[in-house]
């Protein structure tokens, strides 16, 4: 039993405190998913169905629902519905559920439309601030928010065409802007990196901003061939998915030494074992770069460390990332529609972002891809499936980046290939190299 | 006289500082270390001494009025009025002193939120829209993680996996949730059903042509009208063509079935990242509770729990033990359907003598 009940997931008011005036539907199916010791979104569609002003909006909707349940089967379509100045951003839903007359089955939902709206970089709140959100939603909406959607989005579901603007205009006037949606660049994510983690090689909420807010155009009024994604994470555990999941994945990375306090890796030896140590650290690093010293010190082979982080992972305060920091970017991950999963693949092994200078390269480049992109992508193509249709080298040569073995898992299998200008493309190499060494 | 529109402000991506924890501005960039002192709980420490616990609490994810005021009163009363979501939308609450973090953790149970998702434990589900508010799903999405999260809720508030666990769900083969350590994703059964009356209308018929990832779509006329028919021999019933063309319904109240992946994994530690791969298939599409799904996820979750070693995520695991243990463990059925036959498949075939006995 809850200590104080009215402070409880599972709260419910008592019927006479019901303030809508449509009653509720029965709803078997869903009255199943309020039982449990995970907290119910039933129970949360309930509470916002005995509000008093979109409370029968709520009601219909726990009908639709249920009926799905019934039949499982969706009941929404898509629509066109836009604030004033932009293409995009809003996901527009219309009941499809009609009587036999042709009328809807639940009116009071039968304009459900969800706002994209773009966190702040990192997901960082004041409860102010999720409290002021929630007020403007409930002013203007269900009241229902979820934080996050799958792109990043935090999104405000359910309201009427009207009130997309009206809600729209008292949050953009306090900082908040929409999302992307349709063929766009989308809202992009980043991981709380720097802000909190000892692991972050990067300047995670400054590269999101700098890259998404620069394409602000672009996500707001979609004109792209498909779907465009940034993300960011601090360092290759890749927290934000980004090789799989973004078009654009900027990931944190170091390229000197990694630190190693010895004192503390004794102390970790000590408390842990020989044995965990070996069987835990050493023998996991993918490349066999470590060793443990008989002295209980640990040895790293750097030139052969491939930056993966389970040794950080495992050894926390023992081990961490070195200091000179960059990224790694990786280009093309999506998921399976329509040629199957493609991951990004790396196109930028290393790119130091110290100065304003490399900042602003760091953009270039993202630039270009767009308007390869743009110019190049099939309809409904994304770059993962563009770059597989043309080849990674046409991709590269269109955006200007040099070839680099980086970007392989290994060279050419197959010599079903044209190699006539080999002397040429091998003294381009010899040259980089050269210009490279100064 | 014409209506005078508000024109909007582009500000984009909020700048995070203006609601960022105090202690995580001072120290950005400059943290020393991390510990967990106990499940749900994270502990910072700076370069400059400073130090942050982290409270993670799992949520429904959609929440509504009651649910933020409910949760931010606990985090203004018990904690320092700063929040963080996860992005697999957990709620982090920070403080600065230690003695905060019993009475934080003890509030968030009594007003029944769990405390967990941290380390080697199964997290909060990574999920879609599904029949709340999707224009294509198959299935649920809410409802399949709050079914599955009440099965699981002993593994998000303890730390007794191998290595953290990462589920999703998707309401349609598009496959929103992403990659996971354990994927549960709708799979069709059957090809789409055509109101023809409707194609001509609705759809725009050489788009829906060119998304059909086989090529089983073509422009017909049916009934004296301009239409799509297909090609049902090669149609893979992924759906492809129901977003642009509705008239063409792949859901199916019966043929529309949930199929389970492992071994997808984002993360660099250790191997590269890995796609998931399909282990179960034909599981009913059982709302509202989704029992089949839950029995194999937990039966997955049991073996991999007894078999793999510590560090080791799903995938990891069943590279060490090979798939045949896998499915002898698992007892899962191995069938024609787990050999891949998409472009590049013989890549996935075992071209060697390595064979465990």
């Amino acid at each position: 039993m809850p200590k104080d009940p009215k402070l409880h997931a599972t709260y419910l008011p008592p019927m006479e405190e019901k303030q809508s005036s449509k009653p509720f539907h029965s709803t078997p199916n869903l009255d199943e998913l309020e039982t449990g010791p995970w907290p119910s979104f039933v129970t949360g569609l309930k509470r916002l169905a005995m509000q008093k002003d979109y409370g029968n909006m709520m009601v219909d909707l726990l009908g639709q629902l249920e009926h799905s349940y019934k039949t499982r089967l969706g009941y929404w379509k898509g629509g066109t519905v836009s604030v004033f100045g932009y293409g995009g951003g809003i996901i527009p839903r219309f009941t499809e559920l009609m009587d036999s007359t042709g009328k809807p089955m639940f009116p009071e939902c039968k304009e459900f439309h969800t706002l994209r709206v773009q966190p702040p970089a990192g997901n960082h709140y004041t409860t102010d601030m999720l409290r002021q959100l929630s007020n403007s939603w409930s002013k203007y909406g269900s009241g229902l928010i979820a934080f996050h959607g799958q792109t990043g989005n935090i999104m405000f579901i359910g309201t009427t065409t009207e009130n997309t603007q009206h809600f729209f205009d008292e949050i953009n006037d306090y900082g908040w802007d929409l999302g992307g949606a349709g063929p766009c660049v989308r809202t992009g994510m980043s991981c709380i990196g720097a802000a909190r983690c000892e692991q972050s090689c990067a300047n995670e909420q400054k590269i999101h901003r700098l890259l998404v807010n620069n394409f602000q155009d672009d996500m707001h009024r979609p004109a792209l061939p498909y779907k465009f994604k940034f993300k960011v994470s601090g360092c290759p555990n890749d927290c934000q998915n980004s090789i799989h999941r973004s078009d654009f994945a900027v990931i944190g990375t170091w390229r000197d030494d990694m630190k190693v306090d010895q004192a503390e890796v004794k102390k970790f030896v000590e408390a842990k074992g020989r044995k965990y140590v070996i069987d835990n650290v050493i023998s996991r690093c993918p490349t066999n770069a470590l060793s443990l010293n008989e002295d209980d010190s640990l040895d790293v082979d750097n030139r052969n460390c491939v930056r993966c982080m389970h040794c950080i992972n495992v050894m926390t305060k023992a081990l961490s990332p070195g200091d000179d920091h960059g990224v790694t970017i990786l280009i093309g991950g999506k998921r399976t529609l329509k040629i199957g999963d493609t991951m990004g693949t790396v196109i930028v092994p290393f790119m130091k972002l110290e100065s304003d200078e490399d900042y602003e390269k760091l953009v270039e480049l993202a630039e270009e891809t767009i308007d390869f992109f743009a110019e190049n992508a099939l309809e409904h193509e994304r770059t993962g499936e563009m770059i597989e249709r043309i080849g990674l080298v046409n991709f590269l040569e269109g955006i200007g980046v040099d070839v680099d073995p980086h970007m392989i898992n290994h060279p050419r299998e197959i010599s079903y290939v044209r190699m006539d200008d080999w002397d040429i493309e091998a003294e381009k190499w010899n040259q980089r190299k050269a210009e490279a060494a100064g | 006289m014409a209506e005078q529109h508000r024109q909007p402000i582009e500000s984009g991506t909020p700048d995070p500082f203006q609601y960022m924890h105090p202690t995580f501005i001072k120290n950005f960039g400059n943290w020393a270390y991390h510990d967990r002192p106990r499940p749900g709980v994270l502990h910072h420490v700076a370069k400059s001494g400073d130090e942050v616990w982290t409270v993670r609490v799992g949520t429904q994810r959609q929440l509504g009025p009651y649910e933020i005021n409910l949760l931010c009163d606990i985090v203004d009363k018990y904690g320092d009025g700063h929040v963080h979501f996860t992005i697999r939308s957990n709620f982090e609450v920070m403080v600065t002193e230690e003695s905060k973090v019993e009475p934080l953790i003890k509030a968030f149970e009594e007003a029944g939120y769990p405390v967990g998702g941290t380390g080697p434990s199964v997290t909060m589900i990574s999920h879609t829209q599904g029949w709340l508010h999707c224009d294509i799903p198959g299935t649920d999405a809410s409802g399949v993680v709050k079914a599955l999260m009440d099965e699981l809720h002993e593994e998000f508030i303890n730390e007794r996996m191998p290595n953290r666990v990462h589920i999703t769900t998707s309401c349609c083969q598009i496959n929103c949730g992403g990659q996971g350590d354990i994927a549960i994703n709708v799979q069709h059964t059957k090809p789409p059903k055509i109101n023809h009356n409707l194609v001509a209308n609705v759809c725009e018929r050489p788009s829906v042509v060119a998304r059909c990832p086989v090529a089983a779509i073509r422009p017909a006329i049916v009934n004296g009208k301009p239409s799509l028919e297909v090609d049902e021999k090669k149609c893979i019933c992924c759906g492809a063509c129901f977003p642009p063309c509705p008239p063409m319904q792949i859901n199916d109240a019966e043929f529309t079935k949930l199929a389970i992946w492992v071994g997808g994994k984002h993360s660099n530690a250790r191997s590269k990242p890995s796609f998931h791969k399909l282990v179960a298939a034909g599981i009913p599409n059982n709302a509202p509770r989704w029992p089949e799904v839950a029995d194999i996820v937990k039966n997955i979750l049991r073996v991999y729990k007894e078999d793999a070693r510590d560090w080791e995520r799903v995938g990891d695991w069943i590279d060490r033990i090979g798939w045949p243990r896998f499915f002898e463990l698992t007892e899962l059925p191995f069938t024609k359907f787990h050999i891949e036959d998409w472009r590049g498949s013989r890549r996935t075939l075992n071209a060697s003598t390595h064979i465990r006995f």
